[in-house]
Formats: structure tokens, sequence, C-alpha cells
């Protein structure tokens, strides 16, 4: 069938000048191929390194896309106009790719993400976006497990994991990244073979060792986002401030129990984690998840947002969680989301910063104090060997247990008494005062705050903490005391 | 070279400082001489579409080129090349620009701030598409 293309008139130099060429074809591609076989020079302005056409040009047949009919496919009929029209794309959008160019993708590539192709918002130039792109995981733990799994199978180009952790069992309620052979293993080289198993074609590179106020700065500078998937406050404070010395965004999530929360903090763009939270909470007011428990895939959701974000940065996309907080609750399963504002006095990203350099953030968050509670009040311990000696020499004793009682259900000490932690002091006069009291929890922790609340108390008896908790006494007592 | 009066380059400016901190962006209408392109008119779109282009970052769709074309055929005049704005960057084409571009046509790219606009350059495809050179404006009264 004979029809006419219309040359637009930047092409025309390309078509020796020619505004109108008619060619014989029975589809709308046939007659592309036609033209550009007839003009060679034509064809690298229409068609990419791929044989697609390329993603600014149109095609139209009789005012009709083709892509709204069946694409190259699209059959013509005698006396048809084929015009080809250009989208005009701009600009800025990414100052730092200002003559910068991207890697290609492989044949092999363009087939694994072929489901990211099809789509505007990623197509070929986001796809090598993300292979260009760089992201920062701290940790490999619940949040990061998802983070890093996602963020893998999608292509972003090299993921940093930063971990000095081993798999333990009580990990792998959560951790999906980590499984039962790794057990033992170090969390930075099984989680490099998940990754390496999900996608090939990436560069993953392992840094064994806690961040610190020393390394961060150095870590952060090769990579273009961090995503933090941290535990604790020190490390949450030290993650933010590098953050925004370094000019990085930082992708923020934590969990405890059933509650996540979620933000893109990028001081440039929006506040930091300091605008909301200018101090840390008073040290053991907010417990861990090790001590309150979580949920297991309450980090898969919060982890596959911060992985949501984090491709969403690499694609320039509009519509972030920059100056918003997330809230999710998996109990009620409800989002809520609250506003946030840059704080102008904000020590580390307001107008007049205090914070210059990275500082020492246990001593920031008083943890160091935590860490070995009242050293000075006169606390009793005992080991849980010692105790099992003097109860098997049948000493006078009694053991007081002040976890909860779902607690008591999973495991026991034999011969204990139940008094959780919060009713320890109403419940005072169930202990008895002529004989020596041995308290006990988890960990050691909070029957130390109980034998604290107890003196405050008035309580006159001897008291004294099982060091280490049940978790101790199963280790090196009874290991068929289960251990959570 | 591209000969634009200095009453069209003040528009684009203008036109590129009212939508900051938006991109703006146009159609520069002309014809194509041998000596090189004469811009006649600026045909301004709409930043009324900041939803689409935020989606898929096209500023111009083909639709709307087409809408433009005709209004200049009517006038029998062409479009020779586009201009946009590049709030607080450079008035230099990305890579980004680079991909989506013919040679031939005129990429006019003002660089913008708040309160005003600075620098102001016009940009050509390398026919072999692998670079833009910048182009001479030659400014008329």
């Amino acid at each position: 069938m004979p029809v006419t293309i219309s040359i637009p008139a930047p092409l025309r130099q390309f078509a020796g000048g020619q505004s109108q060429i008619v060619v014989e074809a029975n589809t709308a591609g046939e007659a592309l191929d036609q033209l550009t076989s007839a003009h060679s020079a034509l064809r690298r302005h229409l068609f990419n390194d791929q044989n697609a056409l390329r993603n600014f040009v149109n095609v139209y047949l009789n005012d009709e896309d083709i892509r709204h009919v069946s694409g190259p496919d699209t059959p013509v009929k005698d006396g048809d106009t084929i015009m080809i029209v250009p989208s005009i794309a701009g600009g800025a959008v990414v100052e730092s790719e200002v003559g910068q160019s991207l890697p290609e993708l492989s044949n092999e590539e363009i087939m694994r993400y072929s489901r990211h192709l099809i789509m505007p918002e990623v197509g070929m130039q986001g796809q090598r976006r993300l292979k260009a792109a760089s992201v920062l995981m701290i940790g490999t733990g619940g949040l990061g497990a998802p983070v890093g799994m996602y963020l893998a199978a999608a292509g972003v180009g090299r993921i940093g994991i930063v971990d000095f952790d081993v798999v333990e069992e009580s990990n792998l309620q959560r951790q999906i990244i980590h499984g039962t052979k790794d057990l033992g293993k170090r969390k930075i080289e099984s989680a490099r073979d998940r990754l390496r198993d999900i996608n090939p074609h990436i560069e993953i590179e392992t840094h064994e060792a806690r961040l610190t106020s020393h390394n961060a700065m150095r870590l952060f500078r090769n990579y273009d986002i961090v995503v933090d998937g941290t535990d604790n406050f020190p490390t949450r404070y030290l993650v933010n401030d590098a953050c925004v010395l370094s000019g990085k965004p930082n992708v923020y999530g934590s969990i405890f129990r059933f509650e996540g929360q979620a933000s893109v903090f990028w001081a440039e763009k929006g506040p930091c984690y300091r605008c909301m939270y200018p101090e840390p909470p008073p040290p053991g007011l907010v417990p861990s998840c090790a001590e309150g428990g979580v949920l297991g895939v309450l980090p898969g959701i919060v982890g596959a947002i911060q992985a949501n974000e984090t491709i969403k940065i690499i694609l320039g996309a509009e519509g972030l969680l920059i100056n918003r907080f997330l809230l999710f609750d998996a109990w009620t399963m409800r989002f809520r989301e609250f506003k946030l504002r840059k704080d102008p006095k904000c020590p580390v990203c307001g107008e007049n910063p205090t914070i210059k350099e990275l500082i020492d953030y246990e001593e920031f968050c008083g943890m160091a104090a935590h860490q070995a509670p009242q050293p000075d009040s006169k606390l009793e311990e005992i080991s849980a060997t010692e105790l099992n000696a003097r109860r098997l020499r049948g000493d006078q004793i009694q053991i007081i247990d002040v976890r909860e009682p779902h607690e008591f259900e999973i495991a026991r000490i034999p011969g204990t008494k139940l008094i959780p932690l919060g009713h320890v002091v109403s419940r005072m006069n169930e202990i008895d005062q002529e004989v020596e009291t041995i308290v006990h929890c988890k960990g050691g922790v909070r029957s130390a705050k109980a034998i604290e609340a107890l003196k405050r108390a008035g309580f006159q008896g001897r008291l004294i903490n099982l060091k280490g908790g049940i978790t101790a006494w199963s280790e090196d007592v009874d290991p068929r005391v289960a251990k959570y | 070279m591209i000969r634009v009066t200095q009453k069209l380059l003040n528009d684009i400016r203008g036109h590129g400082v009212r939508d900051y901190p938006y991109e703006c962006c146009g159609l520069l209408l002309g014809r194509f001489r041998a000596e090189g392109k004469i811009v006649s008119e600026t045909y301004p779109i709409s930043n009324a579409r900041e939803e689409s282009a935020k989606r898929n970052r096209f500023l111009i769709e083909p639709e709307e080129l087409m809408r433009g074309e005709r209004y200049a055929r009517g006038k029998d005049l062409e479009v020779v090349g586009f201009y946009h704005s590049h709030p607080d960057s450079p008035a230099a084409p990305s890579q980004y620009d680079l991909e989506h571009a013919w040679p031939t046509y005129s990429y006019i790219i003002v660089s913008t701030r708040a309160d005003e606009a600075t620098d102001l350059f016009s940009w050509e495809q390398e026919s072999d598409r692998s670079r833009f050179n910048q182009e001479e404006i030659l400014q008329i009264l």
C-alpha cells in the first residue's frame, strides 16, 4: 500500500530535504523501516540502539497514536498519512546528571526489568538511573532484609551493607534475608549471598563494622542514598547527622511491637530527624524490640516502604515522604500521617547549626550510663551458676520473676513467683522480707529496676539481682529452659 | 544561529520567573532560513498541565505540539525550536535533554530564580546525537 510519511522540519536534512515521502508498506512499522532504509541517517533520530522507537518519538497514523492501536503492527491502507511528532521533554531534573551519561542495559537486564521498562514512569531512562545509583544500608536486620532484597531485585547498581552481627535463631522470625542455613554466619556474608542470588547484575559491597562517628562520613561519601535500618537511638542520630553533613537523603524506618514509622529526611529539601526529635528519649524509656517484641511481618511492611521511597528518589519521582511522617499500626491496620516542618533552629540542619561534625552518640543518648545500670547504687548481683549452687545447697531463698505473664508462659525458672515489674511495688507485701530475695527478668535490666523501685518503696529485705536473667540461666545452668 | 527580538527573549525570561519553582516551556515559531532560524513568535505552553508533567516529565505532549504546529501553519510559520527553564540550575542541557532532542531545532534554556532570570542560552544537537552545541543568539530590536 502506498502511504505518505510527513517528515518533521528538523529531520528533513536527513531525508534529502523532502517534507513528504511515499513508501510501500502494510504496517506502520514497515513504513518506518522503508523510510529509514532509504534514508539511513534518519534512523538514529527515531530509533534507539535496541531498535525500538525512542520514547519521545510518537507516530500518528491519520491523527491516531499507533501506541493506542497495535504499535508498529498497526495496519495501514492505501492513502494513509503517517506523522512523526516528538514530545518535548525537559529539564534539569537532577542537577548532578548534567553531562554525565548513564550506563547501558544488556539484553539480559532488559528482559529482567521488563515490568519496569514498560512503565513510562521508569522506562529505559529510569532503569539506567537505578543501575547508576548506589545505596548504603545500615543494618541487615528486620528492616534491612526487605530493603536489600527489593533494591537488589529492582536493579540498584551498587548496594553497600553495614553490619557486624552474626545470624541468630531469634532473627529468623523477621529477618528474611537470612535463612536457617545461615545460623552462626556473619550477617553481611549471609545478606550478600542472598542479594547476589536475587540479582547477579549488581555490585554488593560489604562493610563489617559497627557504624561509628569515625567511619560514618567515609562510608557515606561513596553512596547516593543512605537507608537507616538501625534499632537504637545512638546509631539513628549518627545516621541522621552524617547524612545532613554529607548532604545525603536518609530513608528512615523504625519498628516496635505492632507500630512502624517511616519518613525521608533530606536536609536540602526538608526536615531532618533532629527537627522532629531534637533530643533522644531518656535511656530505658523506649524499650528495644529485644525487650518489647516485634511482629515479624511489620519490618517487612516498613522496610518495603523504605525501599519504595529509595527507588522513587533515584527515579526523581514526586510524592516522596519528605515533610511527611508516616505511622503504621499493624494491629489495627491503619496508616496515619502527619506533616513535618524543618526547624530553623535545628542544631544540625538549621540556619545556625551548632553541630558541624559528628559527636559521641552513646554519650549524647546517655547510653554509657544505661549499659551499666546503677554501678554505684550497691546493686547486689548473683550469677546463674552461683544461684543454682545455693539452691542445691538448700539455702533459704525466694526467687521473684518480674517479667510479663506471657513471657512466663514461654519459659520459667522452676520454683519462682511471678510479679511483673509494673506491680512489684503494689504487691510488695507478697514478698517475704525476712528471706533473701533473688529478682530476675529476661536479661537483668528490668530486675535491676524492680530492685531499685522496691528499695525506694521501703522494702527492708535483702535484694539480689540475677545477672543475665533467665537467658543466663538457660545458657549456664539448664539448657532445657527455652531462650527467646 | 538563531535570530530573536529582545522583546521575545524578555517574554521567555518573564515566563520562567512566573512559573518558578516549576519549569516553564513553550514553542519557538518562525522560519528556517539558510543562514539560520528566525523566531517571530513564542507560544507559551500553559502551566496548567503541571500534573501530567509531574507524572512523566514530558513538558510538551505531542498533541500540544501538533496544536502549536497548526497554529503556526495558519500564520505561515513553523516550529523552529523550544524553550524551557531550569529553576535554580544552570542554563545547560542535561543528559535527559540530550536523549530527548532532535538536531536542527533550537533549544533555548533559561536559568531561573525566585525573582529573576539569569543566564539564557540556546542549544542545538549535534547531528550524530552525541552532544549539544551552544548556538549563537542574534538579538534584534
